[in-house]
């Protein structure tokens, strides 16, 4: 537990000395809150906070996508990866604290969504569902961080970038994070809810107002969850055989 | 007390036969230098004795436990290739790292002191000299005061400098009772710090003893003089002319000077000198046949066990140093 601690610190010191990295997955977000949300939807305070909810999905989203699938196929590359896989700790020590960096990290690039959100507009949250909704971020992670270790477990750096780029867009358009609940274009209403995204953006909607999230864009979210789980198992073994047996 | 051992490790990396029924025992307060050309499978027998990989065929041991486990690592220092430090990170922060996950560290400053970076504590290691990454990779090895040490060429590519410093610190912690196994193309580097070499070509051990009986046994020594014309000799492995100086590297020096006397060639300036370890180990592994026909047909055999065998009483040196193929056979 206490080598998991020391792995996180130093993927968060690691991190932290190229700010532009976490710069990065915050921009985004924030520009569309910027452009998109505080013009249009501004005012309205019920509108307003599910924009910025969508807003914070979609930089988990991107956040995670990209942290782990740059990342993770970037130390691939490294001869530092199989030296601390001579230090007496498994390779776990090491997954674990990539795994709460990329929590940290995630929670870091959420700062100027919500503080353009509290400010700038005028979403509402009671102290209650704030709390919550940290939880749900977590919560959230889960399908876009396997989805961002199964990129970078089974690509080449140059490749992951490339695929982390074209998954991305996609998925937040596709899954009406763009849009506001239930006013999407006719075709997005067909395909969101077989989105991961869909799933994890009724259940932000639902952690911040009374948005009843349906049964099955979360049964699908589930789904994507298992399958992303044994696609990034699949390529964390299959990297881990050709590196390490 | 063994320290690491392989018994009849093979590695294949799909057609290719990495190591070949490797056979390897490092005591304790052994300094065993592993020399080879690359491709010899130097690197893949120091990854299977840190557990990084697995053999195909054969154990491996690591204190006597299985090296893939964390436990039997406790006691082991490795040295990461120098080009894998993270360049983000600062020096002490590496040293940090590393010793984090070791009882009891050497401390941060005493271990940069031994190896001469007191002064780059606060630097990112991507902005270090190629000497100091490469210092700092050892160090690091040396952080969870280890009982065994393997250093992958821990000097190559470095100034006379830099080299005397880390030569210094690897030698003080073996004059402290640690033992080491270490890599090198640079035979001075066997030369001057192992006291045993173990000399690997084609996946395979040829030799395995002391530096002088590896050099003995191979037998081959340099002969060199100053000649205008110079017929064909019999016996020469190598010939080479370097400053109007005619080398001549051969297996019996006695019957070759007798033979240049006889042919009559009007030499001057005659010198007959041992050859160093390169040379040696360049005749050993030239011998070895170059596709595998002769290995199967000889499970049994292990490497060339040297000391058994007095150096000179030996009338086909080449014969042993081609792997032990029996001389009768």
């Amino acid at each position: 537990m206490q080598l998991t601690l020391v792995h996180t610190r130093y993927q968060l010191l690691e991190t932290v000395r190229i700010p532009i990295a976490v710069v990065g997955s915050a921009f985004f977000p924030a520009a569309a809150m910027l452009f998109f949300v505080v013009p249009f939807a501004g005012k309205d305070a019920v509108g307003a906070t599910y924009a910025t909810a969508s807003m914070v999905t979609f930089a988990v989203m991107s956040a995670n996508i990209f942290q782990y699938g740059i990342g993770v196929a970037e130390d691939r590359a490294q001869p530092w990866d199989p030296y601390t896989r001579t230090l007496p700790a498994g390779p776990g020590p090491r997954l674990a604290g990539r795994v709460l960096a990329g929590l940290v990290l995630t929670y870091l690039s959420l700062i100027p969504v919500v503080v353009i959100g509290a400010t700038l507009t005028a979403a509402q949250i009671t102290p209650m569902a704030f709390l919550l909704a940290i939880g749900t971020v977590a919560v959230v992670s889960v399908p876009f961080t396997l989805m961002g270790l199964a990129i970078g477990y089974s690509l080449p750096s140059k490749a992951a970038i490339v695929v982390a780029q074209i998954i991305f867009f996609p998925l937040a358009f596709g899954g009406g994070l763009l849009s506001a609940p239930d006013e999407a274009p006719g075709f997005i209403e067909v395909v969101a809810p077989y989105l991961p995204t869909r799933g994890a953006v009724e259940l932000m909607w639902a952690t911040v107002g009374d948005y009843p999230a349906r049964p099955l864009p979360l049964i699908m979210l589930g789904v994507w969850v298992v399958a992303l789980a044994m696609l990034a198992v699949w390529a964390y073994r299959r990297d881990e055989g050709r590196r390490f047996s | 007390m063994i320290l690491a051992r392989a018994d009849q490790v093979s590695r294949r990396y799909g057609d290719v036969l990495a190591l070949d029924r490797v056979d390897l025992t490092v005591r304790a307060g052994e300094m065993v230098g592993l020399l080879g050309p690359n491709g010899a499978g130097k690197s893949t027998l120091m990854n299977l004795i840190v557990g990084l990989r697995r053999p195909t065929s054969g154990r491996v041991e690591l204190f006597g436990g299985d090296p893939r486990d964390p436990a039997p690592r406790r006691q082991l220092g490795m040295t990461p290739q120098e080009t894998g430090l993270p360049g983000t990170l600062r020096v002490g922060e590496v040293v940090d790292f590393a010793a984090a996950h070791y009882a009891d560290p050497v401390p941060r400053d005493e271990l940069l002191d031994r190896f001469g970076l007191t002064d780059q504590v606060r630097r990112q290691t991507g902005g270090l000299s190629g000497g100091q990454r490469r210092r700092l990779a050892v160090a690091l090895a040396f952080v969870g005061r280890p009982r065994l040490v393997l250093l992958d060429e821990p000097t190559s590519g470095l100034d006379v400098e830099a080299r005397r410093t880390l030569w210094d610190a690897i030698r003080a912690f073996h004059a402290e009772g640690g033992t080491v196994l270490l890599s090198s193309h640079y035979l001075e580097e066997v030369e001057a710090l192992a006291s045993r070499v173990v000399v690997i070509g084609h996946g395979r051990v040829l030799a395995d003893d002391s530096v002088d009986a590896v050099r003995s046994v191979v037998g081959v020594r340099r002969v060199s003089f100053v000649a205008d014309d110079l017929p064909a000799l019999p016996g020469v492995v190598r010939s080479e002319l370097i400053d109007g100086r005619n080398h001549l590297l051969t297996t019996d020096a006695d019957q070759l000077v007798r033979d240049l006397v006889t042919a009559g060639v009007g030499f001057t300036d005659l010198e007959v000198r041992p050859t160093s370890l390169e040379e040696a180990f360049l005749a050993i592994t030239a011998e070895e046949p170059p596709s595998g026909d002769t290995r199967g047909a000889r499970p049994g055999d292990g490497p060339v066990t040297v000391g058994s065998r007095p150096a000179g009483d030996d009338d086909e040196p080449t014969t042993a140093a081609s792997g032990g193929r029996p001389a009768t056979a």
